[in-house]
């Protein structure tokens, strides 16, 4: 690795200075120059120089320096959410390449500092990353590479069962002192007073067990396991799961990277329209020069292509923020202008506001995508930037556009989005039937699990908690189905 | 350099060639691989190693952008399977594995536990490399060593002094000029050649000639790789023997009757023309439905087999492919005692594979 050469040093300064006069703000950003073969490394390492052994960075590296090779595919840049912020420049760039991987590089940087729901992720992750590789290695000394990474291989099928808001929520009650109130005996059915003669009467025998039994189901219900439905199955498998020590070491690193990756899936849209916005600005306002216009216009477009058939999030979130400043600007929003139907006075409309500025800096803080999209995603953008959805069509056995339909598409971005394009999968109980046995619910929302995928997924479980595990999914709309994986393999069967 | 990541890289080929290894026997009957062949490379179509996760089903569409109408059909490429945010993630891939001859080759060996060829020891051919090794002070100056010659020169000049710091020139003179010099170093070389001999007559259906194909294609692979020096010669026959070209040979349409004796003729002729059998190692593959004409045609072959080829064959194999019932040529073969003889019947594809097994687990 290199760091800058002065010329570019100071194409840094010029740059951040622009970046600072357009209100900008960021973590201080260090540049390494690096060789394709470097930058490729890198990138199969998600931008950090050093990771654990594992073959699907392998994987990754090789389909990178395919296509590079193949000439299909170049990264221009990566950066990093750490503070210093750590982002990499081609060697082979042009002066103009890289004049505009700086501006847009400041955008992320900026988009890291600022944006709410990257707020409590680890900054100092570069160091965090070697360290969690440092520890790998060591279990690999110890235990051998092919027990660690088939346990590394089991932890990564389970790695997206996170809870994507605990950061934000306190899903758990702060545990209190236990007082001497709820220590108290367990309760009885009281008996109503009565004549000795009478008591069978007053007191029936079998109304009593029966009330007995209602009370020790309550019991049981307050003593359920875990308490409340679990969305953070990674975190209910390390307090639980019967692990060796370098196992839980194993689950809580891929825990606590999954965490850090979290926002970044969160707000790839927002991420990458910001950092687009910020180089647009600042390369036609103020850095390009005229005999460079050639080149920044067509890496330019390379960046935000819209392919048919596909959404590109650098040009979705580009133009989301295009539309907000323009609307914010014009006074385009609030009740008056929802009410106006008159298409031609919806386009003309000017109040001369000029807001437009304020309003896209306040949307990088507080939004993530989804809120993104749903509050800002209106129908006259959707119509002008030609959005559909598809669907796959079983008689021509190809995906065709299926709707044109505002809602349709918003409903369809959404969903996307929802828990970051991942089944929501709780726990709700570690003790099933009283047997040990590990029962998830998949909380259906229209959309079915891919079953063979859910098969193995079930195994890995199952290697983690060691009792059968069983997972509550929907099939085709209609039928509870339930997955088990157990010592004799899986099985399947359908809950009434 | 070597990047950290190489580590990881070869843990993965590692990883894919474990799967091609299991995989085998469907790429062995399948003929796509012969397609895929280029001069040194062979690339495999894998499927993408995944790791399971709970996600959904695919096949669910997604959000597009861009013009058309209702019902316009995205073409023939796959849109991103529109999970994961804003549909950028690519759709299932098939991934692309490229193996050299050799790796593949060694793959096959493993799993068929085929042993290595040891070739004929006697009387190896010697072939001679030139290696250009050392350096002398005379010799042609199309051979002159530049930068040696360069640094005896600076070297003298700094000994005698005539060097100027402020004005480095470096003339060389005679004495500083140096030469590259070579040594020839023999080669043992073993040379050897395959001839495939094919019945072309009216029963052998293209379906047939398929099957010899795939087959051939994995005996000269494996071949290939032991005999630097490998030369193929194509044989077909109905009722009469022609040598062809290995297009024809694996295309021509004849029909007529068969008489396989006339091949082994044919053999035997070229063997002793062109491959004396003291430099050759010698393989003979003959391929037929079986269907000879008459007995004494049956009997005569195997005369020629006992007598004069098999005794200068490293190894002749038969395969006999998707015979019908009746008196076979296969009868008569399997009677001749010798352990240089294979014979395998193909009647499907899943048979090539027992077929190279027993065709080349011999070693030989």
């Amino acid at each position: 690795m290199a760091s800058l050469p002065p010329d570019l040093l100071e194409l840094q300064a010029v740059i951040e200075g622009y970046a600072r006069e357009f209100g900008l703000d960021f973590f201080e950003v260090r540049y390494e120059i690096l060789d394709f073969r470097t930058l490729n490394q890198i990138a199969a390492y998600d931008g950090f120089p050093t990771r654990y052994p594992h073959w699907r960075f392998g994987m990754e590296y090789e389909r990178l320096s395919k296509s590079y090779a193949y000439g299909l595919h170049r990264i221009y840049e990566m950066v990093i959410n750490t503070n210093p912020c750590y982002a990499y420049l081609l060697a082979s760039n042009q002066r103009v390449d890289q004049k505009l991987v700086m501006a847009h590089v400041c955008g992320h940087s900026d988009f890291f500092k600022n944006n709410l729901w990257f707020a409590h992720t680890n900054r100092r992750m570069l160091d965090e990353m070697a360290n969690h590789a440092a520890r790998i290695r060591r279990h690999v000394e110890r235990h051998g590479l092919e027990a660690v990474e088939d346990f590394l291989d089991t932890c990564l099928s389970l790695d997206n069962l996170i809870d994507i808001h605990a950061v934000g929520i306190r899903r758990r009650p702060t545990p209190m002192p236990e007082t001497d109130a709820e220590r108290e005996e367990p309760e009885t059915v009281r008996r109503l007073p009565a004549k000795n003669y009478m008591d069978a009467f007053i007191n029936p025998p079998e109304f009593l067990a029966e009330q007995q039994r209602k009370l020790e189901e309550a019991e049981e219900q307050r003593r359920r396991f875990p308490e409340e439905p679990e969305r953070d199955v990674l975190l209910f498998l390390l307090e639980n799961a019967p692990l060796a020590n370098w196992q839980h070491d194993l689950l809580d690193i891929i825990r606590e990277e999954a965490y850090y990756f979290a926002p970044q899936r969160q707000t790839k849209i927002m991420n990458e329209g910001w950092a687009v916005f910020a180089h647009t600005r600042l390369m036609t306002d103020k850095a390009m020069t005229p005999d460079e216009l050639i080149d920044y216009a067509e890496h330019h477009s390379g960046v935000v292509a819209a392919q048919l058939g596909r959404l590109n999030p650098y040009k979705l979130g580009f133009e989301l923020f295009r539309d907000i400043e323009d609307r914010w600007n014009r006074g385009a929003f609030g009740s008056e202008y929802e009410a106006c139907t008159h298409l031609e006075d919806r386009r003309r409309w000017d109040k001369k506001l000029g807001l437009g500025r304020q309003k896209v800096f306040e949307v990088r803080r507080v939004y993530n995508d989804i809120g993104f999209i749903d509050e800002f995603l209106t129908e006259d953008f959707a119509r002008e930037q030609k959005l559909f959805t598809f669907a796959y069509d079983e008689d021509s056995e190809q995906y065709e556009i299926a709707s044109r339909k505002f809602q349709d598409v918003k409903r369809s971005l959404l969903f996307q989005l929802t828990n970051f394009g991942q089944p929501v999968i709780e726990v709700v109980d570690g003790n099933h039937e009283n047997r040990g046995e590990l029962y998830l619910v998949h909380r259906h929302e229209g959309v079915d699990l891919d079953v063979p995928f859910a098969e193995d997924t079930l195994q890995n479980l199952y290697k983690v908690w060691g009792r059968p595990v069983h997972i509550e999914t929907t099939v085709e709309d209609e039928d509870r189905v339930l997955f088990s994986h157990g010592p004799e393999g899986g099985v399947q069967q359908t809950l009434d | 350099m070597i990047l950290s990541i190489e580590q990881d890289a070869s843990r993965f080929r590692q990883i894919v060639r474990g799967q091609i290894k299991r995989n085998l026997r469907k790429y062995m009957s399948n003929g796509e691989l012969i397609g895929r062949q280029g001069k040194d490379l062979v690339s495999i179509p894998v499927p993408q190693i995944e790791l399971p996760q709970f996600r959904f089903g695919n096949g669910q569409g997604g959000v597009g952008q861009g013009p058309g109408d209702v019902g316009t059909p995205l073409g023939p490429a796959r849109p991103g399977n529109g999970h994961g945010p804003a549909g950028d993630q690519p759709g299932d891939h098939i991934l692309e594995v490229e193996l050299t001859l050799q790796e593949l080759v060694e793959l096959l060996g493993d799993e068929l536990g085929l042993p290595r060829i040891q070739p004929k020891s006697k009387n190896q051919v010697e072939g001679e490399v030139t290696r250009y090794t050392g350096l002398r002070r005379i010799g042609p100056e199309g051979l002159r060593h530049f930068k040696r010659t360069y640094r005896e020169a600076l070297k003298r000049q700094m000994i005698s002094g005539t060097y100027n710091y402020a004005r480095p020139a470096i003339v060389p003179i005679r004495d500083d000029k140096r030469y590259r010099s070579w040594k020839t170093y023999p080669r043992p070389e073993s040379n050897a050649v395959i001839l495939y001999m094919m019945d072309v007559s009216g029963s052998m259906t293209q379906r047939k000639k398929e099957l010899v194909r795939l087959t051939a294609f994995w005996i000269d692979s494996w071949l290939k790789v032991h005999y630097p020096n490998l030369v193929t010669r194509y044989i077909v026959h109905d009722a009469a023997a022609h040598e062809v070209d290995a297009h024809t040979f694996f295309h021509v349409r004849e029909s007529g009757g068969t008489r396989i004796s006339s091949a082994y003729e044919m053999c035997r002729d070229i063997i002793r023309k062109d491959y004396p059998v003291e430099e050759w190692n010698l393989y003979a593959f003959h391929f037929s439905d079986g269907e000879n004409f008459g007995d004494e045609d049956d009997r005569r072959c195997a005369d020629l087999l006992q007598h004069e080829l098999l005794p200068q064959m490293n190894l002749f194999c038969y395969g006999q492919v998707q015979s019908g019932g009746g008196r076979l040529f296969w009868d008569t073969l399997t009677t001749v005692p010798d352990e240089k003889l294979a014979a395998a019947k193909i009647n499907d594809d899943e048979d090539i594979y027992a077929a190279i097994k027993t065709f080349l687990g011999k070693g030989v």
